[in-house]
Parts: C-alpha cells; structure tokens; sequence
C-alpha cells in the first residue's frame, strides 16, 4: 500500500521540482541580467564607476570675478539680446547674505546635475534624462518647449530659448523653443578635458575642482572627504554633483 | 432634427437662426484670433509675450488650466443626472457632455499652440515619460474624451441603454482622476513655494465643480435666448441656484484652507506673505477678484429670493459670470503669482543676481498671449456651436421631470 503510494506521488514531485527550477530561472534571471547591467545605468546604481561632479569652493572664489559666467558664454555662444529676462544664463553668480550676521558670500550656481533630478522626472517626453555618468542633459530633439523642467528646477538652472539662434556651436545644437542648460561641458569631458568654467577659474584662484565623485583617488573625491562640503537644498534630496565647500 | 431618450424630445440649433450665425462666426474670429496670436509667437519666439525665463508659464496657462478644470465641472450636471439619478439634470446631459468636451479643447489648444514646439506634438505619443504627471495627464485627457463621448453616444442611442449606466460612472470616476492630475502638475513641484502640497488636487477638484457648473449654467442660459425655449425649468433653475452656491463655497472653502495652512507654517509665510498682501496685484485679484467678486457675490446672488423665475435667471447668469471671472482671478494669481515669488535656492537668506534670484519677478502680460487665452474660449464655443447644430442635443420637453 505503502510502495504504491510513493510511486504514484514520485511523478508528480518532480513536476514539482522542475517548475520550481523553472520559476526559479523566470524570476532570478532578469535580476542576474540587470545586475549585469548595473554598471552602466542611471547614476547611483549599484557598482556605477563614474560620476562626474564639480566643487566650488566658496573662500577661493572671488566675489567680482566673473571668468567662469564668461568662459561659458564663450564656449556656447551666449549672447545677451538686451532683454535680461528671456536671455541666456547657463551659470551665474549669486550673492548669498546672511540676515543675522550680515555675511555675504558670492559664487556660481549652475545646473547641478541632480541625480534624482525633478526635470528628468517631469520631462513629458524624456528629452531631460541623467547621462549614466551623472551628467543631465536635453535632447533637442525629443524637447517640446513645454517649460515644465523650468518650473520643476529647485536652482532655476533652466533657460527656455526664447528667440531665433544662428551660428550655434557643432557640440551645442541651441534651437528657438525649446530648453537649455548646463552641460557640464558634455562635449570636453568625453574628450577628456574639464569644463569650461573649471578650466577659466583654474587660471585665477582655482575656486572650482572637477571629477569623478566615485573615484576616492580623484582630487575631488578626496577634498571631499577631508572636508565639509554641501549642496544646495540637499533637504530635497536630489543629490546634486555639485558641492559648496565654505556654504 | 429630433430624436427622444426615454420620453425626452431633443432637438438641433435651427439653421435658419441668425443669432446661431453671429454665435458660430463669432467663436469662429475669437479662434481664429487666437490662432494667429500663436502663429505670431511661434514665428517671432516667446520673447514676444511677457513670459521669461522666470515667469514660465503666463497668460496662456491662466485661460488653458481654467478651461480644462472647468470642463471637468461641466460634466456636473450630466453626472447628476445619470450617477446620482437626479431626474430634473436629466434632459441636460447631452449639453453638458458636449459642453465638458468643448472646454477641454479650448484648454488643449492652448496648451499645445503655447509650446516652443509645437510642431513636435507626435513627440508626446512616440516618446512618453511616465515619471512625468504631465505625460500622465495626455492619457487622462484623450481617456477623457473618450469616455464622454462613449458616454454621450450611450446617452444619445437607445441601442447603447444598457451601457448608460456603466459610461456615467466611467466618465464621473475619470473626470476625478484627471483634475486630481492637472492639480498635481503643481502639486508634485517642489521647486516653488506656492505648489508644492497634497492640498493642490482637492483644491483643483473643488474649483473645477465650481467653474464647470457655473461655464455650463452660462451656456444654458445663452441658449435659451439663441432658442427661445425656456431653460432651465423652474424645478432646475431652484436646484441650479442652490448647487452653485454650495459648490462656490466648498471652492472658497479650499482655497481658504490652502493659503491659511501656507501661512501657519513659517517655512511657507513668505510666499503668504507676498500673494495675499505685499504684491498689490496679486493680492487684489485674490481677495476682491476671487473672493468677493468670484465667491461670496455668487452666493448671495445665488441664494437670495427672486420674485420671477427671470429675476432668478438673470441673477443665476451674473453669478455664473461673476465665478468665470473670479475663477480666472484665482488662477492668475495660482500660477503667475506662484512663479512670481522668487525660487528659494537659500531659504532664509537674502539673495541675488544677474538672473534675478530673491527677487519677485514683473510679469507684464502681451497682447498675442492673452489673445491665445481668449482664443481658447473661441474653441470651446465653435465645439459646442457646431455639436449642437449637428446633433440632437437640446431638450424640448422636460417630460422626465
């Protein structure tokens, strides 16, 4: 009695087994694929080796200095149009003054590469999205000019191309329409140089570090670690790959 | 022609009617109008309108958000009707799915003709982000007219009775979806200090009750004088009256709460601060526009006795204008105002720059936007214009009631 009901259950267990190696296999396998993949995903994924970043020090910088706004200009073509509020500013310096103590402080503020960017998420059609190296960029092409990144942006780093551009630069395709903003120099750093604001302030106090923040041998990653240094509104946690050190 | 659902008669506008010319011509110029204001900006760029790079969103906003809020109101009184089974809203149904439908429109139509690139319009159905309430919103809107035409087809074809029922509470259930989701475009936005509260979509949902209501009641009222028929009915007119009252009040209600929690918390009492008092504008349009002309006005409008049912029309229709006006106040003062006071990069501290940090901004509205704005109710009143005229969607019988 005893024989012949093992037998009969036998079947049935290895049924058993065998869908269970194959649920195993259904559910670890897409895991194991993007666990593979993790490497070049969004920015902050597991095992992600590089994110770049900037950090300003504030103590270095000098507060009527303007190189960097310039060297930005220079580099993508941004002229003023004699209308303040619709021209470009890509990076500008803010004057930051304490009420109780009356202690100013003036520095640059630009995009600041968020990697939990409100812009990338509100962005209707995708255009802004988070480089896997932490960059945020827009896609021209996919950008509607709806102005919600505008709105959505904590550090007002966005600008909405308000008029007719000619003679853009190759690497900076600026159209009527739709929205701009920091590039951290994209097209330098793939070539292996710095942006063009770090490399202007280089060559007066050298205010501004660029590299890569994931790196703990970069000189970036270093200061960090040595000292304090903060980013704008981290209470929003958007994790921006700009630092203040001195804020 | 005229068709009947159960034992209501309806009929279309009448052709040889004059005024429904003047009324067809007119909405036609006020969108053709608008349309060519956008042509304009689209040619010469956005520098041509009072919007920045600071002031994002202007004028076109104001009328698109009003429009498309109201519209979801406006399907009140067929929901009423159908969800709720309030026999008098009944022969009204059809109007007000058409009306719902047409202010939609107009509201889309501004939207869409406002963007840098509206040529690229395909690029939101090839290339949707789903992280974004805004993508989520081109669903809610196409899932919307879907679903009130579904609903008016049920309405208007005796075959499709049995999906009458299920179509309103479809279309109910989605039009509270999609003002919870045109609220939390500002909801979700932590950037600036006005928006950012789950207080956003309940406020956008009472407003919306009380735009659309008052927007339908007004197209009612026109088309008793273009038809010569006598809408609403006295029974309709009593319960009108009163709705729109309560509705205004739950409005201002919202309202009330919103900007009272703002200022309670310190962290928020600037931007308070600056909407209800310091900016004469914004603080003008917010207490006297919204609130006295758009709020309390209507109410007693609304509620006080009337010795004809005329009087009580006529009041019914200035109160209804009365909420228009103060609605698009209230926007006005919601959007611009909000983007007004200045991002705050350094809560706390005093501010500035080159690109007008910890300043409020001067938004100074061009003709071309504000003639999008208006263009916009152009689109809604051809829509409705042209659906009546083409469908059996005016009652000439109460019989239900």
């Amino acid at each position: 009695m005893s024989d012949s009901f093992d037998k009969s259950l036998e079947p049935s267990r290895r049924g058993f087994l065998a869908g269970l190696a194959g649920f195993a296999t259904l559910t670890l396998a897409p895991g194991v694929v993007l666990y593979a993949h993790a490497e070049t995903k969004p920015v902050g994924a597991a095992g992600a080796k590089v994110r770049w970043g900037m950090l300003v020090d504030i103590n270095q910088c000098d507060p009527d200095c303007t190189d960097c706004v310039t060297a930005c200009n220079t580099e993508f073509g941004l002229v003023g149009h004699g209308r303040p509020a619709t021209d470009a500013q890509w990076i500008r310096k803010v004057s930051v003054t304490d009420p109780g103590s009356g202690r100013t402080q003036k520095f640059p503020v630009m995009c600041q590469h968020c990697s939990d960017a409100p812009c990338v998420d509100v962005c209707p059609t995708g255009a802004s999205f988070n480089r896997a190296d932490g960059i945020v960029l827009i896609n021209r092409h996919l950008c509607v000019g709806c102005r919600y990144c505008e709105m959505a942006c904590p550090y007002k780093a966005r600008n909405f191309v308000h008029e007719e551009i000619t003679d853009q630069k190759p690497y900076a395709p600026r159209g009527k329409g739709t929205s701009e903003a920091c590039t951290m120099c994209v097209h330098r750093v793939d070539a292996g140089g710095t942006p063009a604001c770090v490399e202007a302030c280089a060559k007066g106090r050298g205010a501004m570090l660029f590299g890569n923040l994931y790196d703990p041998n970069s000189a970036i990653a270093k200061r960090i670690a040595a000292y304090n240094t903060a980013q704008i509104r981290s209470d929003l946690r958007t994790d921006p790959g700009v630092r203040y050190q001195g804020l | 022609m005229q068709t009947s659902h159960s034992t209501i008669q309806y009929h279309t506008l009448e052709g040889k009617n004059v005024g429904n010319w003047i009324a067809l011509l007119g909405f036609g110029a006020v969108a053709g109008v608008g349309l060519l204001a956008a042509l304009y900006m689209e040619h010469n760029g956005h520098w041509v309108t009072g919007m920045t790079n600071h002031v994002v969103w202007g004028m076109p906003h104001v009328f698109a958000l009003f429009l498309i809020v109201a519209s979801t109101g406006a399907l009140n009184v067929a929901s009423i009707g159908s969800v709720f089974e309030k026999t008098p809203y009944r022969p009204f149904g059809r109007l007000s799915g058409l009306t719902a439908l047409g202010l939609q429109a107009g509201g889309l139509a501004i939207l869409v003709l406002d963007l840098g690139r509206s040529d690229r319009l395909i690029t939101f159905v090839t290339h949707l982000n789903f992280t974004s309430i805004f993508a989520l919103n081109v669903f809610l809107y196409s899932g919307f007219f879907g679903l009130v035409i579904l609903y008016l087809w049920t309405m208007m074809d005796h075959r499709m009775g049995h999906a009458y029922r299920p179509a309103a509470l479809a279309a109910f259930t989605w039009r509270l979806i999609l003002t919870t989701g045109s609220g939390s475009i500002f909801g979700f936005m932590i950037s600036r200090s006005a928006y950012h509260s789950t207080l956003v979509a309940p406020l956008f949902l009472a407003l919306s009750m009380s735009f659309g209501l008052a927007c339908y009641i007004l197209v009612m009222l026109w088309l008793q004088v273009s038809t010569g028929k006598k809408y609403p009915s006295p029974e309709l007119l009593r319960r009108l009256r009163i709705l729109l009252a309560i509705l205004v009040g739950v409005s201002l209600y919202f309202v009330v709460v919103h900007h009272l929690t703002n200022y309670y918390v310190a962290e928020r009492r600037d931007v308070e601060k600056f909407l209800l008092f310091q900016n004469g504008t914004f603080a003008w349009l917010l207490w006297v526009g919204f609130g006295i002309v758009g709020s309390l006005l209507p109410m007693l409008l609304s509620l006080a006795p009337r010795n004809t049912v005329g009087s009580a029309k006529v009041a019914l229709g200035v109160a209804s204008a009365m909420v228009v006006a103060g609605g698009l106040c209230f926007m006005y003062v919601f959007i611009v105002g909000g983007e007004s006071f200045p991002v705050e990069l350094f809560p706390g501290k005093i501010v500035s720059s080159s690109f007008f940090d910890g300043v409020p901004v001067v938004y100074t509205p061009s003709l071309p936007e504000l003639l999008l704005g208006i263009g916009g109710f152009g689109v809604a009143g051809l829509l409705v214009t042209v659906g009546l005229w083409a469908l059996p969607m005016l009652p000439s019988s109460f019989a239900e009631e």
